[in-house]
């Protein structure tokens, strides 16, 4: 069974049809990247599957389980088994470092304090910022912000990661030290659904890709088939145009 | 000197009283008034259908009350009093007119505070399953007092000069009892020197209070 399934989804932004009936499942443990040109609807994809846009029609599933969106118990839910990490990293400027990663557990899922503490000591030794504790985001640079991003979405437990472009608004030179730290979660088995114009990165950590363009799943299969081998007329003139740069 | 003549103990006891009295409806309205304000900006950011007759009156209610003048709503309420057939005091009427502006304008101000904070911040709390109310308390209200808190106090230092007003129905208030007292003889240039020194003594610490708060909460940290 697939650990995260979308089933002919649609969404739209008021009239806007952004999403056109998109099939696409990742497995337990698998990784998954999204490419295709801006608007194509990769991004709300992930915003579906927040619940931050309801889609339209069609179903989503997680584990199995049918999310069913006109209830606010099953959103939740659902926020609590995906996480997502923003591109512009959307952490709180009133919190520090160590604040915006405990602040959820504790306050909103009631974990204690004592308990989470040093779970969230743990993930951002782990990504790198044990000396930024008591630091606020805005002293820090785009690519430790974004790392306390990620640290803040694990810190929530989730079973599926959603990256959304968490790579687009960093500096060149800062870009591998986030990318270092999601290859580790992909090597630990995390389910992760990615978004990125990191071609290299994503052919890499992908167990498959899709490229969508126009809001559908243009096509589907592993980096070496979208990358080197596309068969559609859209996938070859989009890989064309990326790969001659 | 007349100044000494006009300080007499009873004198002194009735300015004290009626600076109370203006200190009173100012505090209520801007206390109550900020309280229901708050209350009005948050109904105003709900979303869905369910808030929606909410959201309608909250903003017939803030668009209203910010355009009539307050003696125009001071005799409304006046008046809404009278044909109601409620006994109440002049005093309560003016503390009425006082919440009901006070909250109007308050409203506006927290709203457009809690507006100023960027989508960003609302989106990350919704993803991780924050109510309304938590990301307002956790995330948004700590980054928006930097733009409330100006234009708050500046409303809350006019609101207490508007409040004598009410002495336009009969709330014996600081400029009523002004009026009284030049009535009994005093003249005009001590009498309201007085009273306008009384008003500046009022209004002066709330502004210091005003700078202390907006250097405390508002670091640099809320951008």
């Amino acid at each position: 069974m697939a650990h995260l399934e979308l089933d002919d989804v649609s969404a739209a932004y008021g009239t806007f049809q952004v999403l056109k009936g998109i099939d696409l499942s990742v497995a337990r443990g698998e990784t998954v990247g999204l490419v295709g040109p801006s608007g194509s609807g990769k991004s709300t994809i992930l915003r579906v599957l927040t619940g931050l846009l309801p889609p339209s029609s069609g179903e989503v599933r997680v584990a199995g389980d049918v999310v069913d969106y006109s209830r606010a118990s099953e959103i939740r839910r659902l926020r609590d088994r995906c996480a997502i990490v923003f591109q512009q990293y959307n952490l709180f400027q009133n919190l520090t470092v160590l604040e915006n990663v405990t602040i959820a557990p504790t306050k909103i899922r009631g974990r204690k304090r004592a308990e989470v503490q040093p779970e969230a000591e743990a993930l951002l030794a782990r990504v790198g910022l044990s000396d930024k504790l008591g630091a606020y985001p805005d002293e820090l640079s785009g690519g430790q912000q974004q790392r306390v991003a990620i640290a803040r979405a694990l810190c929530l437990k989730p079973e599926i990661l959603l990256l959304d472009e968490v790579t687009a608004a960093l500096d060149p030179e800062l870009v591998s030290e986030v990318l270092d730290t999601i290859r580790g979660l992909a090597a630990e088995g995390m389910t992760m659904l990615i978004v990125s114009h990191e071609m290299g990165f994503i052919r890499e950590i992908s167990a498959r890709v899709a490229f969508m363009a126009e809001g559908r799943v243009v096509e589907l299969g592993s980096p070496a088939d979208i990358f080197d081998n596309p068969q559609k007329e859209r996938t070859r003139d989009f890989v064309g145009k990326i790969l001659r740069h | 000197m007349e100044l000494f003549d006009l300080l007499t103990y009873y004198n002194v006891l009735f300015l004290a009283q009626d600076a109370l009295t203006t200190l009173a409806l100012s505090a209520f309205g801007c206390v109550l008034g900020g309280i229901l304000g708050t209350a009005l900006a948050v109904v105003r950011l709900t979303r869905g259908k369910l808030t929606l007759p909410l959201r309608g009156l909250a903003l017939v209610f803030t668009e209203f009350f910010r355009r009539v003048p307050f003696l125009v709503t001071l005799f409304l309420c006046f008046f809404a009093f009278q044909f109601g057939g409620l006994e109440v005091s002049t005093l309560t009427v003016g503390c009425v007119t006082v919440v009901l502006i006070g909250t109007a304008f308050l409203a506006e101000i927290v709203r457009a505070g809690l507006q100023s904070v960027h989508p960003n911040q609302w989106h990350a709390a919704e993803a991780m399953n924050f109510s309304l109310l938590q990301t307002i308390r956790y995330v948004i209200l700590p980054q928006a007092w930097t733009v409330i808190l100006p234009p708050a106090f500046g409303f809350f230092i006019l609101f207490i000069k508007d409040s004598a007003l009410a002495s336009q129905i009969g709330v014996v208030e600081l400029t009523y009892v002004g009026k009284v007292l030049n009535n009994r003889g005093f003249s005009a240039g001590v009498t309201f020197g007085t009273i306008l020194v009384i008003y500046f003594a009022i209004s002066f610490p709330l502004a210091r209070l005003g700078a202390k708060l907006e250097k405390k909460l508002g670091s640099s940290r809320t951008r």
